[in-house]
């Protein structure tokens, strides 16, 4: 039995400390994850924000340890009550697909191009779960309508080149659900799926997070996804989470000036014709670990103090955090 | 063949032909029906309608938001405009020229249709090549086309910077060494190295993060008159569609829901999947929440799709005539049409305007 099923129901289902992640290759090293704290209970959604190549993918591949060997991992990572860092190659097979499933930013690279979507998921369940090869295949039926792929049936045998974006990536949800996940992780799952099938996609999400009593940590882009589905609400900035809090405060005002530029240039009905905000310059290099804010050379309202030493974590009121000497809790 | 020096200088826009007025690209009857092979002996048994008569017209410098359904054949109709794929049937005339000709029987030849015309890809990860820096990846095309290896290079460089990557950091680096953002970003650098007239966008910012997507459509815009430019811009994000385009054009299941000027459609939307569409964006308000999807129900699918009109299996709106016949398009306004029995006077539709006498 995995080691999940008998968590005390308060104790959290991640907790990560001080979190690093290096690249090291033979010439340069990327600081893709530098010091990362993360908390996620049981049955909570967790949204993850930020700036594009902040390491929001490279965090959730190493709450599952799914990083390439040159991947240089440091801090502590609990998942489940167990330590993932420290868990062998068979006790990850167990993990990965038992305890934690994880839906990938690009389908293509997830899902196998020889199998058919139906034996994928038959193959997850008939892996985990020592279900017969018939069981498994009623399941995987089961799984295809509960994610409403039209014609669940005759898609079973499809490959997945022949499936579009959108029918690829619920393929992926319904693979990723097949062994009753109790922490699902999801990058990007909705993006290519149109609004009315994305809506559709996050209730469900929704529904089977609340019916199965998972917790999700969600990475997107979108402001509005967050709005929708999210407890609460991390966003990252190269490398390290710049501000944390429940949904409803986030969004109504963001603390930290990194979330505050993120909301500014967000695209809304009315802005046609004028030139969007843009937060000015470029993110940093990751190539030397910041030893300041990384943020500073971009931001509004820095001073010199920025400069000295990287800030923080403070707390802002219930639940709330950002990384910003100048941030001033409401 | 190896180009002469005097070959070698920057690639140039391919000049304007039919003046101002004529479209860049019309398309009529666009059809592109996949094959289902199945049995023992792989035999056709069925096929899927991804594109079922499809017409769109571009205009010279402005920017066509497609959007609709996943499924429904936007990227199929990419790789159709780009002549990736070929057509079932249908033509193509760009600038007034029929593509596909032939000295003979005039038009333009594939050929230097495809340097024209250029594509931003979805899948940003599958369509770069892993064993290429990014610095060879955008220099390849312009190479091919006789441009010398310092000079592609040199311009590699300066679409990098362009696209907001600073060479220094990124030229040598192989695409797993990439965000996904950032490979995107390269994508559309890629796209421009030809210097083409007319970009094919399928879905270019839906992997960025808000700020670089602000970026990346101030910096579409810029190139859009730098370069005088003409866009089709596929994506998912209504909010993004509304911001970018002139005219916007909805597909559901291979055909044409409705078209119009971007206003039209967003302040009167008269299909009703348009009106899904519009009322199923997320709100960023947690207290607004949403317990119901507008639109429920199974998308109908494109090997066998319903009679009559293909929506009509989750329309709000449907009554009999709906099952019976094909909707043809109904005009509006100026330029705007739906394929709606229930905006098409004497339809038979209960909604439908009387015929004025
Ligand atoms: N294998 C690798 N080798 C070197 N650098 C890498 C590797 N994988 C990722 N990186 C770098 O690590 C950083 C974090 O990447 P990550 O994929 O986590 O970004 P992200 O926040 O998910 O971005 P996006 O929103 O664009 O998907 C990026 O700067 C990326 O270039
Ligand atoms: N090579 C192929 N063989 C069989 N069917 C295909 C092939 N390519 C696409 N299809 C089918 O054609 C239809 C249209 O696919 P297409 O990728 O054009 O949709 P799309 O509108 O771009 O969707 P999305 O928004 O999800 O990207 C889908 O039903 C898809 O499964
Ligand atoms: S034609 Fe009928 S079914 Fe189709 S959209 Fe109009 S009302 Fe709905
Ligand atoms: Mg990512
Ligand atoms: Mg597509």
């Amino acid at each position: 039995m995995s080691a999940a099923l008998k968590m005390d129901p308060a104790a959290p289902l991640v907790r990560a400390r001080d979190l690093s992640v290096r690249f090291v290759n033979r010439d340069t090293t990327v600081h893709a994850v530098n010091g990362v704290d993360l908390d996620l209970a049981q049955g909570e959604v967790l949204c993850l924000l930020g700036e594009s190549g902040s390491g929001k993918s490279v965090t959730l591949r190493a709450l599952m340890k799914l990083l390439p060997k040159q991947a240089k991992v440091g801090g502590s990572i609990e998942v489940a009550g167990r330590d993932v860092q420290a868990m062998s190659e068979r006790q990850l097979a167990d993990f990965r697909g038992g305890d934690v499933a994880m839906i990938f930013q690009e389908p293509m690279t997830a899902l196998d191009p020889v199998f058919t979507i139906g034996r994928q998921i038959a193959e997850a369940v008939q892996r985990h779960e020592g279900a017969s090869r018939s069981a498994a295949d009623a399941r995987a039926l089961e799984l295809l309508e509960l994610v409403q792929i039209p014609s669940a049936k005759r898609r079973l045998a499809a490959y997945p080149h022949e499936l579009s974006g959108g029918l690829r990536q619920r393929a992926m949800i319904a693979v990723a659900l097949a062994c009753k996940p109790k922490l699902l992780l999801a990058d990007e799952p909705t993006t290519a799926l149109d609004a009315t099938v994305q809506i559709q996609v996050l209730l469900l999400l929704r529904e089977l997070q609340e019916k199965l009593g998972m917790g999700v940590i969600f990475v997107t882009h979108d402001l509005g996804v967050a709005g929708e589905i999210a407890d609460r609400v991390a966003v990252m900035y190269a490398g390290r989470v710049v501000e944390e809090g429940p949904v409803g405060p986030f969004m109504a005002g963001p603390l930290h000036p990194y979330p505050q530029g993120l909301l500014g240039a967000t695209v809304h009905g009315g802005m046609r014709g004028k030139r969007l905000t843009t937060i000015p310059g470029a993110p940093p290099s990751l190539e030397k670990l910041p030893e300041a804010c990384s943020f500073a050379p971009r931001c509004p309202i820095a001073e010199p103090a920025c400069q000295q030493g990287v800030p923080e974590a403070r707390p802002m009121g219930p639940g709330r955090m950002a990384r910003c000497i100048r941030a001033v809790a409401p | 063949m190896v180009a002469s020096p005097e070959d070698m200088t920057q690639l140039t826009q391919a000049p304007d032909r039919g003046g101002p007025a004529q479209p860049l690209l019309e398309v009529r009857g666009l059809v592109k029906h996949f094959p289902i092979r199945g049995g023992l002996f792989g035999r056709q048994v069925a096929v899927v309608r991804a594109v079922d008569g499809v017409d769109l017209t571009i205009r010279k410098g402005e920017t066509l938001g497609i959007v609709g359904e996943s499924g429904c054949g936007k990227s199929t109709t990419a790789r159709l405009l780009m002549r990736l794929l070929d057509p079932d049937a249908g033509e193509m005339v760009f600038d007034g020229e029929s593509v596909g000709g032939n000295d003979q029987a005039g038009g333009i030849a594939l050929r230097d249709y495809r340097r024209q015309v250029q594509m931003v890809f979805q899948d940003s990860y599958a369509s770069l090549n892993p064993r290429l820096t990014i610095e060879e990846t955008i220099a390849f095309a312009p190479k091919v086309h006789g441009v010398s290896p310092t000079e592609a290079r040199e311009r590699s460089h300066d679409l990098l910077a362009a696209v907001g990557l600073a060479p220094a950091q990124f030229a040598r680096r192989y695409p797993h060494e990439l965000s996904g953002g950032q490979r995107q970003r390269i994508n559309i650098a890629r796209a421009l190295a030809l210097q083409p007239r007319l970009v094919i966008l399928d879905e270019p910012v839906s992997a960025l993060d808000k700020s670089v997507e602000a970026q990346v459509l101030n910096l579409l815009m810029d190139l859009k008159e730098k370069f005088g430019l003409t866009y089709a811009f596929i994506s998912h994000d209504l909010n993004v569609v509304q911001y970018i385009s002139d005219r916007v054009l909805v597909m559901y299941l291979g055909k044409v829901a409705e078209t119009g000027p971007v206003e039209e459609i967003y302040d009167r939307p008269a299909h009703p999947y348009t009106r899904a569409l519009l009322a199923s964006r997320p709100s960023m308000d947690p207290s607004k929440r949403r317990t119901e999807p507008p639109l429920t129900g199974d998308p109908p699918n494109p090997v066998n799709p319903p009679s009559g009109c293909r929506f009509r299996t989750r329309c709000p709106m449907a009554e009999a005539v709906c099952a019976e016949r094909e909707p043809p398009s109904a005009h509006l306004t100026a330029g705007h049409e739906a394929a709606c029995h229930a905006v098409m006077p004497g339809s038979g539709h209960g909604a439908a305007p009387r015929i004025a006498a």
